[in-house]
């Protein structure tokens, strides 16, 4: 089975042995990839069930749970890494989910799309419609937002971006300290690591 | 499933033919009297135990199943006392989640239980059964009787304690008891500590019990009564609490038994009335009414965190013991939330431990039915770990 590109380029950011909380990891495919190729003690929070079970199959030490409600449950600093892939959108409250994160690790990753990104402003300058992949009301994105909202947030809750990257695709840009403008304008969905300040 | 192949050919034959009694099953004699939580010793007890399934040479493979209140040791195989069919036939067995191909599998009658381990219902030293003079026993002392059977089987490393209901306490109990000797648990639809409101449930049970003339102060069996009567209706209410709203609306609604128009009487007039009677009565047929009391108050009185300090994460410190936690969305006798608790408790104390709750209407009872992605993902565990065990 193929590697992720986005999978790969987030195990470049972890260190081996640390300690990982993937929020989000589905059938654990990024976690067994980091327990696999760094070694790293890999925790899962998984909302669905049936995800959260294949996770368990591959050996992996997952609790199905709500990451609005549940990441309560893990003590300060029992991470040296939290991951949140393509989720933080879809949250109800993603300033708490990442004040969580933030109290779990020093070191946070964050995937997302970038409502930024110029098809999206010139879609709806275009149109007046809001840049949805289906129907804007179907959609489980709760929060759309930009790199620049990310970064907004991150500040509010005392994270400072360390570098990112940007996704298209399979195609993953390398990892940069800064010009997050220009990300912020020209890409697709981004994976940002923020550490504490 | 056609059991009859299994039978001896001559009970086929005979359908009359008188089932073994209790004292026919296999025991052991534990080597050593047993000192209990109360501060009593029970001197000769017997622990009466099945296995499925072969020992490998290194003993790594052997899986303990806890049995839950009501259980017995026969959950792969049919109880022959009572005929009745094994309680976990979709769970253990060849192929099965718990392979009894790959792995040896060991369940016991709980200690105070009745089907053929020391109870209430036993003799005494007297001569004369037990009764209400056995001695009251907690889940910890159950766990003792097993760890003194599994030490006689040779084994000293079980590769797996899993259970339900009852059966979870037995499996945390284990991993707090002997946590070197445990190398996967799986506690179901479980609590590390009975609510009032579970107490409450069996407190009505034990009063119904008592309250029934043929109890007999608890020597029923010296008289030759028996308080079917009691024990029916604590069945009937401990089984209101395995099973969810949900699940009774779309069994039974408020449907009528075997009639138009309700009977302006006291009949069994709806279909859920009908059921419980049901319950209650086929329960009788199989249960000693004194190990329900005994075996109630164990759950009752089990509360790991106040055995730890009243820290529950206290109890699990350095666990080697890698955990995978089942609940089930509907039960209300061991909420999910009560699983999330314990979870939170073995996050804190830095173990291994998954959690998955299933969405099911099946209520307390789901584990023990039907729930696909419930038995899939309890297998893939199991892989997982024997994978990690080198089995």
């Amino acid at each position: 089975m193929s590697v992720r590109a986005d999978h790969t380029a987030i195990a470049s950011r972890v260190a081996k042995g640390a300690r990982v909380l993937d929020v989000g990891c589905g059938d654990g495919e990024l976690l067994a990839l980091l327990r696999d190729v760094r070694n790293v003690d890999a925790r899962g929070l998984e909302l669905d069930s049936a995800d959260a079970g294949r996770a368990v199959a591959r050996g992996l030490s997952v609790v199905q749970g709500d990451a609005d409600a549940d990441l309560e449950i893990f003590p300060d600093d029992s991470f040296d890494v939290a991951i949140l892939s393509k989720a933080i959108q879809h949250m109800r409250r993603p300033d708490h989910v990442m004040a969580e994160l933030r109290r779990l690790a020093p070191r946070v990753i964050v995937s997302f799309r970038n409502y930024g990104h110029w098809p999206r402003r010139l879609f709806l300058l275009a149109n007046g419609r809001m840049p949805s992949k289906q129907s804007w009301y179907s959609e489980s994105v709760l929060h759309p937002c930009t790199v620049s909202d990310m970064l907004d947030l991150a500040a509010h809750t005392g994270l400072f971006p360390v570098a990112a990257a940007s996704v298209s695709g399979e195609r993953i840009s390398s990892f940069r300290q800064g010009g997050f403008g220009r990300l912020n304008w020209a890409a697709d969905d981004v994976i940002a690591e923020f550490a504490r300040s | 499933m056609d059991t009859s192949a299994a039978c001896p050919t001559t009970l086929a034959l005979m359908p009359d033919a008188p089932r073994p009694t209790v004292d026919s099953l296999q025991r052991l004699v534990l080597p050593a009297p047993l000192s209990l939580d109360c501060g009593q010793v029970l001197e000769r007890v017997e622990v009466a135990y099945e296995t499925w399934g072969t020992l490998n040479a290194s003993k790594s493979n052997a899986i303990l199943v806890c049995h839950a209140l009501t259980g017995d040791q026969f959950c792969a195989g049919e109880n022959p006392v009572t005929g009745r069919p094994a309680w976990w036939p979709r769970m253990i067995g060849p192929g099965l989640p718990v392979d009894t191909d790959r792995y040896f599998v060991i369940a016991t009658n709980v200690l105070g239980g009745c089907m053929g381990t020391t109870g209430p219902a036993s003799a005494a030293p007297d001569g004369a059964p037990w009764g209400t003079r056995f001695p009251v026993i907690t889940i910890a002392d159950m766990v003792r009787a097993q760890r003194a059977l599994v030490a006689e089987l040779g084994i000293d490393s079980l590769f797996c304690v899993l259970g339900g209901s009852m059966g979870g306490m037995q499996v945390l109990e284990w991993a707090v008891q002997a946590p070197d000797s445990v190398h996967s648990a799986i506690p179901i639809a479980t609590s590390a500590r009975h609510s009032a409101q579970n107490i409450a449930f069996y407190e009505i049970g034990r009063q119904a019990i008592m309250s029934d003339p043929d109890w007999r102060g608890g020597a029923y069996l010296a008289e030759g009564t028996r308080p079917d009567r009691g024990l029916a209706i604590a069945r009937m209410a401990a089984h209101v609490t395995y099973v969810s709203e949900g699940a009774l609306k779309r069994k039974f609604d408020r449907g009528l038994q075997d009639r138009e128009s309700t009977s302006f009487s006291f009949d069994a007039d709806f279909q859920v009335e009908s059921y419980l009677r049901h319950q209650g009565r086929s329960f009788t047929d199989r249960f000693d009414a004194n190990s329900y009391l005994y075996v109630t108050r164990a759950m009752d009185y089990f509360d790991l965190a106040a055995a730890h300090g009243g820290r529950l994460a206290d109890a699990f410190v350095g666990s080697p013991v890698r955990f995978c936690l089942f609940s089930f969305s509907s039960d209300w006798h061991y909420t999910p939330e009560e699983s999330m608790g314990i979870t939170r408790a073995l996050v804190a104390a830095g173990a291994e431990v998954s959690h998955i709750e299933t969405r099911t209407d099946k209520g307390h009872d789901a584990f023990l039915l039907e729930e696909p992605g419930f038995e899939a993902a309890l297998g893939g565990f199991l892989e997982a770990s024997a994978e990690r065990r080198g089995l």
